[in-house]
């Protein structure tokens, strides 16, 4: 340990830490942009500079390590002219109409601007990056006249999912974050799944809004809308609210989703059980059967999507069961709209997601039959947050409230399905006692928990140990698949999920970082322990009941036409 | 005057390419002695007080040791050839007549710190300095002067050049790394310096062309005969680009300390058609512009910055009285608008709002406010900007603001009449 004095103060801390947090450990909060607690140290952005004894120069605090007996101070009059001259500039190139910006309250460059106290007339030109917007994507919104070049949305594009859609282009004064020959994001290798969302400081990535669709839809006397909610959504909600990070609140989010006019509220829950039902079976046969191995989850779009245009050779791996969305968009199309008597047009179905690529799944033609689309909307956790304070909803306050029926009973299998390792535990629990006949003494398979991580566990079923392996992150994805096409990877299943921590790390939630995720995982596997009575897919008395009605078993005639998809070789993406 | 060659002692007399006509005249004698004593190498640097040639003056004994001293599997030796800096030659002037003693002094580099791999980083707009330096390393190894086991000794030493593809930030040492790693070419930041850790992550040992040659002559004339050379702390002889309105341009070999007077007057013949002097750029396009009162300041690096102006690289541009020196900082700070990497805020924003300054000046536009501006702005650049180019860029415009206020306020002045 040494010691750093930092404004009078002295930390102790760990060689090698740097400025910043060392200030941090202490209280002292200094102004950063291009730092992100999840992602490399860049230096670029200058406005955490401060003033270190001994050094002709003003330094970075987050990058510079401090050294023993170090003598650090952040409010000069020289750090605070840089710093304000640093934001002065960066303003200068900024459309600054934040009155009509997504992240208005939540945009740290507002934040600074505040907190600096910057009040100065412009002394130079007004001159955004770009007047131009990208809003061909479905998921992505991109608006480089907010760009503060901070360089974030890049890094986790390259360097959590190995995309490297988002780059730098040009030099200087020019420099700009923009897609490959400056393409519309749709046309890129974009997989939507809305990380670059996550980093960007400020409102020049945001996600697609897609909530004035969704009123118009309510407030339709001709449309029924059935909204169905992802497990990942009630851990994430109220954060987004501005409640503590790790909030449940499943009940108010059902009670507030009634009070915005919907009619009838399902969960998603269900299909994830479903999911397991049809995954599984699909796992047995292929084991069994000597079929395709390793068996590759399919319920993250932003993972299928970049299996298709990197590895379209090893799309055989990829479960042909659709996502829980996807089955849900079918069933409520389908089967539910013909209980109530209606023509599938006559249903709105409304997707509530963590997830910025289900708005991109909701458009793939597998979705769909006939001429309309299973999904008519999708709605991030951001966006439903916007809903219910648009109107005007009180969510703390909120009475509980209880999924509709017949789609409202899901299992704690399903609502793992929200963080990394739960597909995977979800089908152990259900797959070993179909397999061995036997009930498991202990449903909990904590080896394949974690949040960070690439996982893997051999589980004997029976005689056969079965080899599982889980990660998240499609950088992390993209070791996993080398493998897969180099035939080394000797797993029966594997479970991807696009961004990493799963679901809970999702692009649509509220702003994320890797402690905030570590929250909602602890916070998914407390519903699973604590508030299903029911934690075993197949053992939900509602799917035994639906197969029973349809008729079939998983995998077979209507369930397979109606829970099961195709894959597309879009290799052809730039990439 | 007479130039006092030692690294230009070459040029004209061999055929540069040929490493035996260079061994004839005593070069690679000086490698041969490293050879057999590597362990001495930094030391008798550390005591020549030879001092890096590309700008910055770093002690090039100090460097070596760091990287010596940095426990590594694989170290790297750089020679920054990337001679981007407008008006100079300096180190193409040198390869072009002398190559084999870079790369001598570039071989003793490497058995000083355990390198067993060089890179030269060749300015794009070189390709003649590439083709030349191609052959004349192919004849050092097939004489063996470079290569397997060399002269015979356990030391291997492989030089590989890389060409740059017309960036100027790529001079910068870390810029350079990244853009022989095949990345973006943007410095990065340090701590950790090259030394720690440097190409491809392992510790590296970066100097200009002018260091390298230096070298040998270290080693060739002791340690106490080269600190005896120029100026005290600036020990050694210095290529000097004479650049601007000068009647003989070019670069000249002198013992450090040689006063600017001599340079301009002497050497260099002074102004064309007998104008008068107004202004000295010193040490390159982010040098201090300085007044001809300071023409009898000694080129070393200490009198230097004791009286404002740059040492830099050795080069002076003269600026005679024809000149428009608004002009003048419009198009250095225009260079730098195109130069800038954008990896930072300050030198990415600031450079062109300095730009824009200038021109406000150029229109008869400024108020006495904008020179404030320019003040605040540039003390914002030179004190956060990540690298040198945006720590120096507003050197010239400051300097031009304190040194010459008249200009400044004729240019004011003028739109008052308006």
């Amino acid at each position: 340990m040494i010691k750093v004095t930092i404004d009078g103060i002295v930390a102790e801390v760990e060689s090698g830490t740097t400025i910043l947090k060392a200030a941090q450990q202490i209280g002292i909060k200094i102004p950063t942009l291009c730092y992100h607690p999840d992602q490399e140290v860049k230096a670029n952005c200058r406005i955490c500079v401060v003033e270190v004894e001994g050094q002709r120069l003003l330094v970075p605090s987050c990058a510079f390590p401090c050294t023993d007996g170090m003598v650090v101070h952040t409010n000069t009059p020289r750090v605070r002219r840089a710093r304000t001259n640093i934001l002065e500039l960066i303003l200068a190139r900024h459309t600054q109409d934040c009155l009509h910006c997504h992240r208005s309250g939540t945009c740290e460059l507002q934040q600074i601007a505040a907190d600096l106290n910057f009040t100065r007339k412009p002394r130079y030109i007004q001159s955004p990056r770009s007047e131009f917007r990208d809003f061909s994507s479905p998921s992505v919104v991109r608006d480089p006249s907010k760009c503060i070049a901070c360089g974030r949305c890049a890094w986790v594009c390259t360097n959590f999912q190995s995309v490297n859609a988002l780059t730098k282009e040009n030099r200087g004064f020019e420099t700009v974050y923009t897609t490959e020959f400056n393409r519309p994001l749709a046309e890129t290798a974009c997989v939507n799944c809305g990380q670059c969302i996550q980093a960007c400081p400020t409102g020049a990535l945001t996600i697609k809004d897609d909530t004035a669709k969704a009123w118009k839809a309510i407030f339709d006397p001709n449309l029924t809308v059935v909204a169905q909610v992802a497990p990942a959504v009630r851990v994430n909600i109220a954060e987004a609210l501005g409640e503590p990070v790790g909030t449940i609140s499943t009940g108010r989010l059902i009670t507030a989703l009634r009070m915005l006019g919907v009619d009838a509220v399902f969960d998603t829950d269900f299909t994830a059980d479903l999911t397991i039902m049809e995954e599984g079976t699909e796992l047995i046969n292929r084991i069994q059967n000597g079929g395709t191995l390793p068996l590759i989850t399919s319920c993250s779009p932003a993972w299928v999507k970049f299996c298709e245009t990197w590895y379209p050779d090893q799309l055989d791996h990829l479960s042909t069961a659709k996502s829980p969305q996807g089955m849900f968009g079918a069933i409520i199309k389908t089967y539910y709209a013909e209980k109530l008597g209606k023509k599938p047009q006559e249903i709105y179905s409304l997707s509530i997601m963590p997830c910025t690529a289900k708005k991109y799944e909701a458009t793939r033609p597998e979705l769909g039959r006939d001429g309309y689309q299973d999904i008519d909307c999708v709605i991030t956790v951001q966006e439903l947050a916007r809903m219910i304070r648009e109107a005007n909803i009180d969510f703390e306050r909120l009475p509980e409230g209880e999924f509709d029926l017949p789609f409202g009973l899901g299992s704690g299998a399903g609502i793992i399905f929200g963080a990394t390792g739960g597909v995977t535990e979800a089908a152990l629990r259900t797959v070993y006692e179909i397999l061995t006949g036997h009930e498991l003494k202990n449903i909990n398979f904590t080896a394949v928990r974690g949040f960070r991580d690439t996982r893997e566990a051999t589980v004997n079923i029976g005689k056969l140990p079965v080899k599982v392996c889980i990660t998240s992150g499609l950088a992390n994805a993209r070791k996993i698949m080398e493998m897969v096409k180099a035939g080394t990877a000797d797993y029966h299943f594997i479970e991807i999920m696009a961004c990493p921590g799963g679901c809970v790390g999702g692009g649509g939630n509220a702003y994320r970082n890797w402690k905030k995720v570590e929250e909602r995982n602890k916070a998914t596997y407390l519903v699973d322990a604590k508030q299903c009575p029911v934690r075993q897919s197949h053992k939900n008395p509602a799917i035994s009941e639906f197969y029973k009605e349809l008729g079939v078993a998983p995998g077979e005639g209507i369930a397979h036409e109606l829970f099961h998809t195709k894959y597309t070789d879009r290799s052809n993406l730039p990439k | 005057m007479q130039e006092t060659r030692m690294m230009l002692r070459n040029i004209g007399k061999i055929n540069p390419i040929s490493s035996m006509e260079y061994a004839k005249l005593g070069g690679y004698a000086s490698l041969r002695l490293a050879l057999s004593f590597p362990n001495g190498i930094v030391g008798m640097l550390k005591d020549s007080g030879l001092r890096g040639r590309g700008g910055a003056g770093f002690p090039v004994g100090l460097k070596w040791a760091f990287v010596r001293d940095t426990e590594a599997p694989q170290k790297y030796v750089i020679c920054n050839a990337d001679e981007g800096e407008p008006g100079t030659n300096k180190d193409r002037i040198l390869i072009m007549g002398n190559p084999h003693a870079v790369l001598e002094g570039m071989a003793i580099a490497g058995r000083a710190v355990g390198a067993s791999k060089g890179y030269i980083y060749v300015r794009a707009e070189y390709p003649y300095v590439r083709e030349l330096l191609e052959k004349a390393i192919a004849d050092a190894e097939e004489h063996n002067f470079l290569g397997k086991s060399i002269m015979g000794s356990d030391f291997d030493f492989f030089v590989e050049i890389r060409m740059g593809a017309g960036a100027y930030i790529c001079g910068e040492e870390t810029a350079l790394m990244q853009s022989i790693e095949g990345q973006r070419g943007e410095p990065r930041f340090k701590p950790p310096f090259p030394a720690q850790k440097g190409l491809f992550g392992m510790p590296t040992v970066v100097n200009n062309v002018e260091t390298f040659a230096n070298v040998p002559l270290v080693l060739s004339l002791g340690s106490e005969n080269f600190r005896t050379i120029g100026a005290p702390k600036t020990s050694g002889t210095k290529l000097f680009t004479l650049s601007g309105n000068i009647c003989r341009p070019g670069v000249y070999e002198f013992q450090t300390g040689i006063t600017i007077r001599e340079l301009f007057e002497e050497v260099g013949g002074g102004c064309p058609n007998g104008k008068k002097l107004q202004a000295i750029q010193t040490g390159g396009a982010s040098g201090a512009i300085i007044s001809p009162d300071l023409l009898d300041t000694p080129m070393d690096i200490e009198s230097c910055a004791a009286v404002g102006a740059t040492f830099g690289a050795g080069d002076l541009m003269f600026i005679d009285e024809d000149q428009d020196l608004i002009e003048v900082c419009a198009s250095l700070a225009g260079f730098f608008v195109d130069e800038s990497c954008g990896k930072c805020t300050p030198c990415r924003e600031g450079n062109k709002r300095l730009l824009e300054l200038i021109m406000k000046f150029r229109h008869h536009t400024a108020t006495p406010k904008d020179i404030d501006t320019i003040n605040d702005l540039a003390s914002t650049m030179m004190d956060a900007s990540l690298c040198g180019l945006g720590q120096t860029s507003p050197t010239p415009i400051v300097t031009a603001v304190k040194n010459f206020p008249e200009v400044f306020e004729r240019a004011m002045a003028r739109r008052d009449e308006k």
